[in-house]
């Protein structure tokens, strides 16, 4: 079956399923069931990040194909099968959301009501996530990549804060429409190619004229998911709306599954499409990083400015995957993990305010830095990195991706390099108006300082952004392999434009 | 010998129900009704095992046929009745309508519908359309002393009749210009593929008398004010047995006798389907009553079987049957929940009466959101392999506008069952539903397991249905 000989890879997609289970079984009084729920879900989430640590140590780095592969017989009737694996693109993104998973659920000291169904749907949400980047069959990856939208929904919905019901629903219809045109792809690809197999579609060769309607397909499906702008829409009022441990999923590991997809699927299999495309995904790109930094200047709520940065940073990534070099694309998967772990510690910090409290406007926020210096040096120390702050992982992938621009197209570079100046100015707005000045309200001058769960929340994280800064070989080693794979299949689909495209970059 | 073994289903219901009746009679007292009840279920169950056991035979000078085709169909018609009796036992009885005719009538209903199934002439065919369509007008008027349920018994009594006319009006037609009613003997007359206009039109009408009887739309008016107007009980039957049998006799008559006229129908199917997908998914939106939108519903998820039909293909026909299997059961776990939607002794049918319900009853909410979210066709809950297979097939089969409206049709409707959930999960309220019963709580259970376990093993189902599918295409 595969090097272990059993099936890990299901085993840590379901383990959490069954977590959810037994939560869901539990009975008691309502504060008794929270307790227990929460431990329930915090100790299968740490037993299979456990588990997917034991994954990683044994991943061999030399192979640009899949490894612990399963394969099963599955809906026999129209030739699908089950299938399971990683390769070096999707590793380092279902560890991202098993690192961050526990995290989310230490975070949501805060729901109360209906905590049951509440962490049964935070597992059930871990299920699919890890389901959809481990599959490797397009069946099987639409499922898990719709059904993400079941758990999410009722966390947005039943949760949330305000305005959660418009939120959750906007959420809903958006994915659900542009999900349905990847079906189109999918039953268009199962026609034509007679197989779902993820190995096999992505090598096979699509006419230019389909690719060019498959691309479109994905876009629509992929652009909604990864919030591409002008995509985006449903992404705010989510991420404001949705609560913390929600808001850390979404924008932590739920975004990257949309760039996951380009660099899946997109990319791979329809070279010529995604060539043809590049100009457009470029300036998408480029007007995401500029025109939503210049939004995420204007907002007043912390949420929503450090939602509409996750924005512009999905513009970052999108140019890095469609520079079709190396550098481009493995500093676009750089980013979504470095992203993930920085928006985390961004929200935290903003639900470290909330469970104290205090709204998240920021006119009525400042001088916390006073009173609670270790939330003040973590909120920097986040900021920092979000802005790509050298020593920090935002700064390798920011520069991997300017300098696989650089090779392709120097107007992109810059551009996408300016998107890094003006996310110094919101992200210095911000820090100011939370940290600095004087109080906004006598009440927040009393604010206590990080307590312990705090700690473990924000620590973890802290020490992963500096690692992925400080020595990102220990990650990038193993995304060579299949990227160099993946970039010399695509020059090689299209030889006589990339020849001529050398030759214009020179 | 072959031949009783064939009829024992059809035998064990009727002897049955004429024994259940004669007790009833003489017994006299609506406390029977519970236990008449039983005894219909017990038959149904027996006629359901026989059923499954029967042999493949044509029988009686080619009236009636079985074969694995009309097993998988009846079997899907016994489940349904099975569960829309055992959640008639406690409503029927809290809403003072607990007669014991009731479940007599089903099982005669029933007897219709395998007759339905089980055609392989016009004679029999119109034979069980017409015994199964007299005793649910029956049904539908129940609640005797209810206006709304009256008005929906003659709607649907009026509307049938109109039904039955056209329907035997086409045979007739088809018969004049055909020369037979045998099934066999039409598909050797149109081998060549080609008929002439009146035997098309005779086809158009028996089309139409169907299409009826599924409710596809633009023949689906009668279906919101009856869904509504009947007891619940009653349209937890509707929405299920009768669906199935008439969409199997669909499938048997357009691929049976008219099998090689594929050319000819299948733009009429295409039409039909579109109409009842877009219509069903349109006029949803609007509805604050939960069985007017479960009726709606329902019109789509004909359309979206239909869309296996239009291909004529083996594949198509098995996509029609998983997408029917699946509805069934989406169907009556549904039912199961409108059922116990009851407070302080009166049954409520507003979607806002669910408002709060997520709090109250986490289970009953749990289970009402699998089928909306499996109705609206999200993975990986079996509402999404049953459209898969259609949509795939439909594609397939170069239908590329039909699966595209198809896909279409789907997001808007699945904005309406994501109402039902928002209303469920979302909203305050206070439902104060009354204790669910067991009958309803099993009933939404199995529903809702067999609805979410179906991505685990979706082999055998797939499996059955395309043997069905080549029984019957033969």
């Amino acid at each position: 079956m595969n090097q272990l000989g059993f099936p890990i890879l299901s085993l840590i997609t379901y383990l959490p399923l069954l977590g959810a289970f037994i939560i869901a079984t539990l009975s008691g009084d309502e504060a008794k069931i929270a307790c227990r729920a929460r431990a329930i879900a915090l100790g299968f989430s740490v037993l299979v990040l456990v588990l997917g640590v034991y994954v990683w140590t044994q991943f061999n780095t030399g192979i640009a194909g899949y490894q612990f592969v399963e394969a099963m017989p599955w809906l026999s009737g129209i030739n699908v099968e089950y299938r399971m694996g990683v390769d070096g693109i999707s590793l380092f993104l279902i560890l991202l959301t098993l690192v961050l998973t526990p995290i989310a659920i230490l975070s949501s000291n805060g729901i109360k009501t209906r905590a049951r169904s509440f962490f049964a749907a935070m597992l059930l949400l871990e299920t699919m996530t890890i389901g959809m980047f481990a599959a490797t069959d397009f069946v099987l990856f639409y499922i898990f990549f719709e059904a993400v939208l079941l758990p999410m929904y009722l966390i947005i919905g039943v949760w949330g804060g305000e305005r959660r019901i418009y939120a959750a629903v906007k959420f809903f219809v958006f994915t659900l429409a542009g999900s349905l045109f990847m079906l189109l792809a999918l039953v268009w690809i199962w026609r034509h190619l007679g197989t779902t197999n993820i190995a096999v579609i992505t090598h096979a060769a699509i006419p230019a004229h389909a690719q060019m309607w498959l691309f479109l397909a994905f876009l629509a499906a992929f652009g909604v998911k990864a919030a591409v702008w002008p995509l985006h829409t449903w992404l705010p009022d989510a991420y404001g709306e949705a609560p913390v441990p929600g808001t850390i999923m979404l924008a932590a590991v739920l975004s990257k599954m949309g760039a996951y997809g380009f660099l899946r699927f997109a990319l791979p299999m329809l070279p010529n499409a995604s060539y043809a495309a590049e100009p457009l995904m470029f300036t998408l790109g480029v007007v995401a990083v500029i025109y939503i930094s210049y939004v995420a200047l204007a907002q007043t709520d912390m949420k929503r400015m450090i939602a509409y940065s996750s924005v512009a940073h999905m513009g970052v990534i999108i140019i890095g995957l469609f520079t079709f070099t190396v550098e481009g694309i493995e500093g676009a998967l750089f980013q979504m993990l470095s992203h993930g772990l920085v928006i985390a510690g961004l929200f935290i910090c903003a639900g470290i305010l909330t469970a104290r409290g205090q709204g998240l406007t920021l006119k009525n926020l400042g001088g916390l830095a006073s009173n609670m210096p270790v939330f003040a040096a973590a909120l920097m120390f986040f900021t920092l990195a979000n802005m790509g702050l050298p020593g920090t992982s935002g700064f390798i992938g920011e520069i991997l991706v300017i300098v696989g621009a650089l090779k392709v197209n120097f107007w992109v570079s810059l551009l996408g390099g300016a998107g890094m100046v003006l996310g110094v100015t919101y992200s210095l707005v911000l820090v100011r108006a939370v940290l600095f000045e004087k109080y906004a309200r006598p009440e927040l001058a009393g604010l206590k300082d990080l307590t312990g769960r705090e700690y473990a929340m924000l620590l973890p994280l802290a020490v992963l952004v500096m690692w992925l800064g400080v020595y990102p070989s220990s990650f990038t080693h193993a995304f060579d392999a299949p990227i160099n794979a993946l970039v010399q299949a695509h020059s090689a689909a299209l030889n006589p434009h990339m020849a001529l495209a050398m030759v214009t970059a020179k | 010998m072959t031949e009783l073994y064939a009829l024992l289903p059809a035998l064990v219901l009727g002897l049955g129900g004429m024994v259940l009746l004669t007790g009833g009679v003489l017994a006299k007292k609506s406390e029977t009704t519970p236990a008449v009840t039983f005894g219909a279920v017990v038959l149904l169950a027996v006629a359901a095992v026989v059923n499954l056991l029967a042999p493949d035979t044509l029988i009686w000078n080619g009236l009636f046929k079985t074969s694995l085709f009309t097993r998988f169909a009846d079997t899907l018609v016994y489940l349904g009745a099975i569960a829309a009796l055992i959640l008639s036992v406690d409503y029927n009885k809290r809403e003072g309508i607990a007669r014991f005719e009731y479940p007599i009538l089903v099982l005669f209903a029933v007897i219709g519908m395998i007759a339905m199934i089980s055609a392989a002439d016009m004679l029999t065919l119109y034979l069980g359309f017409e015994l199964q369509s007299l005793a649910l007008y029956i049904c539908a008027a129940l609640a005797r002393d209810n206006l709304r349920s009256t008005e929906a018994g003659l709607k649907y009594f009026v509307l049938g009749a109109l039904a039955s006319g056209l329907l035997v009006y086409g045979i007739s037609l088809v018969y004049g210009f055909a020369g037979t009613t045998n099934f066999a003997a039409l598909g050797e007359v149109f081998r060549s593929g080609t008929a002439g206009v009146g035997t098309i039109a005779g086809v158009v009408f028996v089309l139409v008398g169907i299409a009826f009887k599924i409710s596809a739309a633009p023949f689906h008016m009668w279906a919101p004010d009856v869904y509504e107007g009947a007891p619940t009980s009653v349209t937890a039957l509707f929405a299920t047995a009768p669906k199935a049998a008439a969409m199997a006799l669909f499938l048997s008559v357009m691929a049976g006798p008219f099998g090689h006229l594929t050319g000819q129908w299948s733009a009429l199917i295409q039409i039909l389907a579109v109409l009842s997908m877009v219509i069903g998914a349109l006029a949803a939106i609007g509805q604050s009553n939960i069985k007017r939108l479960l009726a709606y519903s329902s019109i789509s998820h004909m359309g979206y079987a239909l869309m296996g039909l239009a291909t004529g293909t083996v594949d198509g026909i098995q996509a029609s049957l998983v997408y029917i299997a699946i509805y069934v059961v989406m169907s009556f776990g549904v039912f199961g929940c409108v059922v116990a939607m009851r407070r302080n002794g009166q049954s409520v049918e507003k979607i806002s009466d669910l408002a709060g319900l997520a709090s109250e009853h986490p289970g009953f909410a749990f289970a009402m959101a699998v089928f909306m979210w499996s109705m609206a066709g999200i993975p990986p809950l079996a509402g999404f392999f049953a459209k898969l297979y259609v949509f795939a097939t439909a594609f397939n089969a170069g239908l590329d506008t039909l699966t595209i409206i198809g896909i279409v049709a789907s997001v808007v409707s699945a904005f309406y069952y994501l109402r039902v959930i928002k209303v469920m999960y979302f909203d305050k309220g206070q439902p104060n539903f009354e204790r669910v019963s067991a009958g309803a709580g099993f009933v939404m259970a199995v529903g809702a397991f067999a609805t979410i376990v179906f991505v685990i093993l979706p082999g055998p189902l797939m499996a059955v249905a395309g043997e069905a599918a080549k029984a019957l295409m033969g």
